[in-house]
């Protein structure tokens, strides 16, 4: 599994242009989020897809071959924090309920709805984490779940942030220095 | 000033410096007709659209500049999917212009109503709807910057007709493209930079591969420089053809499926490939597990997505093959490589001192002498332009390019149809250059219409017909991989020279060899358009063939008898 960060145009069709390129590259994609950032013009796309390292660098820079994606690039090697949120609707009666809000409490989940038949819980963490809290409510009975799919973000000083013509121009200033020795 | 959205597609086109543009009209695009009517604008009326995208991509690629096709929505829009394709895969940069219905109409499945940004979105570079009258001029200013870029492309740009009728302030100076600031990256990697200069410093084997990324970067100049100090010998890819001259000794010629046999040989042989402008497709490659096993690689490539997609590579450079050659060529050696080109001498064998043209008259008519004595007559200075198939490999083989942009042929799609209209674009773009189609006669009859473009524009060109009354390349494979069952390859076709004297063009079939030089003479002496109907050997085949997936070197050799073809020396 590889996870690109991008940051793209906010307008339409460009979530279009991503899906449609990694179909063309024969991609598979796991999960694929976008969000808006601070800066209202700008979205930001987390990228989970099924390829090998080399697959993932074809990705990343056929992506910003596009014309709406200002960069992207690949942070599976990088320290990161991954984040997936859930909501699952478990079969609860009034005889298993406190049994079951017990194991939720181990994951850190958080009880948001409760019916008399079943419950709604909440949780976040990474993949592992919530594959696991399901894994302990399936013989309950599972009734439904939503997961928002990945969000992930490069730990402590690497910054991942949106280009700006600033941002660029010191950029290559740094570069100017004589090229090649 | 107020314009309507047309007028300030005209105006906008015209400060680009367009002359020619390629089209058809409809509904969704009459308002931009009307106003092309009023312009400076050239408008060249084709037949099918198709023909339309083509003649813009010829027009590219002979002149290095932007090629423009024009389109109404719908079926008009659709028919030029072929053609941007074809400009997608042999990075061409072709600006298409499509009517859309009204915006409020748009999504209401409107009568001639497509959704071609969406249709066409993985085989154009960019593509974008405009359903705004201030968006046009900025709009179109960025599709012609994103065209001719990076790695060129086709761009669509979908305009509809309210946007078309609408009027607008119209300042040039407030319409300056505004692309998405994208991240600045350093190509510039010292180490690789580094490992490539040792490489090319202690080769003692080594190829160039040489493709088209060194015309599209104007580098022919530098790229000749690189070849004399290194003293590298080069191998084309075929639309590498022309990026150096086909007479120079130190070029091997054609690699690949239909490359010549010590081409291959020599790549297979090679320690050290240095691939400049290519992208290492399977035509030229063959079999990527015994490709080139001795060899370290260097890649030169503008595109990144391209380093290591196919071969992985020891040394990648990121960049225009000109200014990377450039920043090259200080740091490499002074190096004699007689020895290796000696073996590759060896390699040739008596093919190198046999020539076609000296071949005994079988009373059989073989397309490689037309092309060859296309070559001769015409002193290699013609451009020629071709489709896909048979014609086209022994265009490759034997008619010997000199100078860039002067082989227009349809690479990577494969294109049939492509010849003829592409030539006509080729025509606008080097009016007082000599263009001759070479085509087969299975190609020939897919967009055959356009010689009406030929008539009403009054162009010059001339049309040579490999006419063999097969699909020739797909007989061939059915010959060697289908033991000879001819499905669907026998082709009837028309009396072409009947068929070019309805049009108003003269006509000739040519079927002796003796012929031909006559014909090639009398087509060239005449102002008007001419076509040249060659009826050629049928069930001929183009020698060397390296079978699709077969290692580089397992070629199936020419036959010895007849000995009909054999390497030509330029």
């Amino acid at each position: 599994m590889q996870t690109i960060v991008a940051y793209v145009e906010n307008k339409p069709g460009v979530l279009n242009r991503v899906a449609s390129l990694t179909r063309r590259l024969a991609i598979n994609i796991d999960s694929l989020t976008v969000g808006p950032t601070e800066n209202e013009e700008i979205a930001r796309m987390t990228i989970c897809a099924h390829t090998d390292e080399s697959g993932a660098r074809r990705l990343e820079a056929s992506l910003e071959k596009l014309v709406d994606v200002l960069v992207a690039e690949n942070i599976s090697e990088r320290s990161m924090l991954e984040r997936d949120l859930a909501l699952i609707k478990v079969a609860a009666d009034q005889q298993n309920r406190p049994h079951l809000m017990e194991l939720i409490k181990v994951f850190r989940g958080r009880v948001v709805d409760v019916a008399p038949e079943s419950l709604i819980v909440e949780v976040s963490g990474t993949v592992d984490k919530i594959d696991g809290l399901l894994e302990v409510l399936r013989p309950f009975g599972v009734l439904e779940m939503a997961r928002t799919g990945r969000i992930a973000m490069t730990r402590g000083g690497d910054l991942l942030r949106p280009p700006t013509a600033a941002s660029n121009a010191a950029a290559k200033d740094k570069d100017s220095a004589p090229a090649s020795s | 000033m107020k314009l309507t959205g047309a007028q300030i597609l005209c105006e906008t086109l015209e400060r680009l410096g367009v002359r020619d543009i390629f089209g058809y009209p409809g509904g969704a695009i009459l308002p931009v007709y009307d106003a092309i009517g009023k312009s400076k604008l050239h408008h060249v009326l084709v037949r099918h659209e198709q023909g339309a995208t083509h003649m813009a991509d010829g027009y590219a690629r002979a002149s290095g500049g932007v090629g423009v096709a024009m389109a109404t929505s719908g079926p008009g829009a659709t028919n030029m999917v072929t053609g941007i394709a074809t400009a997608m895969l042999d990075s061409s940069p072709v600006v298409c212009i499509t009517g859309q219905v009204s915006s409020k109409l748009l999504g209401s499945d409107a009568f001639q109503e497509v959704d071609i940004t969406g249709i066409t979105m993985p085989i154009t570079k960019h593509n974008v709807v405009v359903s705004r009258v201030e968006d046009i001029a900025r709009t179109i200013r960025e599709a012609f910057i994103i065209a001719n870029s990076g790695r060129p492309g086709p761009v669509l740009v979908d305009i509809t007709k309210d946007a078309q009728q609408a009027t607008a302030d119209f300042v040039w100076d407030a319409t300056t493209p505004q692309l998405p600031p994208k991240r600045y990256r350093n190509n510039h990697d010292q180490k690789e930079f580094d490992r490539a200069v040792e490489l090319l410093n202690s080769a003692k084997r080594p190829v160039i591969l040489a493709g088209r990324g060194i015309v599209l970067s104007g580098a022919m100049g530098t790229f000749e420089k690189f070849v004399r100090t290194s003293d590298i010998p080069v191998a084309m890819t075929l639309l590498g053809i022309g990026c150096f001259p086909a007479t120079d000794p130190m070029n091997l010629g054609m690699m690949g499926m239909h490359g010549e046999a010590w081409v291959n040989t020599a790549i297979q042989e090679a320690d050290l490939l240095i691939a400049v402008g290519m992208r290492f497709d399977d035509r030229v490659t063959g079999d990527l597990r015994t490709y080139a096993r001795n060899a370290r690689k260097i890649h030169i490539e503008v595109d990144r997505a391209e380093i290591n997609k196919n071969v992985k590579v020891d040394a990648a450079i990121v960049g225009d093959a000109g200014e990377t050659l450039a920043n090259l060529l200080p740091h490499i050696h002074e190096r004699d490589h007689s020895a290796w080109m000696a073996h590759i001498k060896e390699l040739k064998g008596d093919s190198a001192v046999r020539d076609i043209q000296t071949l005994p008259d079988s009373g059989h008519l073989y397309a490689a002498h037309v092309i060859n004595d296309l070559w001769k007559v015409t002193k290699g200075g013609a451009i020629v332009v071709t489709d896909v198939g048979q014609h086209q490999m022994w265009e490759a083989q034997y008619y010997h390019h000199d100078a860039p942009r002067t082989l227009i042929t349809s690479g990577g799609l494969g294109t049939m149809g492509f010849a003829l209209p592409a030539a006509i674009g080729a025509k606008f773009a080097k009016p007082e250059s000599e263009v001759w189609v070479v085509v087969g006669d299975g190609g020939f009859q897919m967009t055959s219409c356009e010689l009406a473009t030929i008539v009403q524009e009054k162009i010059k060109i001339n049309i040579a017909i490999i006419n063999n009354g097969y699909l020739g390349m797909v007989r061939q494979w059915q010959e060697f991989f289908y033991d000879k069952r001819y499905v669907a390859t026998p082709l009837v076709a028309p009396d072409f020279a009947a068929l070019a004297n309805a049009f108003g063009i003269r006509g000739e079939r040519v079927t002796g060899r003796k012929e031909v030089v006559p014909a090639i003479e009398s087509a060239r002496d005449s102002d008007q358009a001419v076509l040249l109907d060659f009826r050629v050997e049928q069930e001929d085949s183009v020698y060397p063939m390296v079978p699709a997936g077969a290692a580089l070197h397992e070629m199936i050799r020419r036959p010895n008898n007849p000995l009909v073809e054999t390497a030509s020396e330029p």
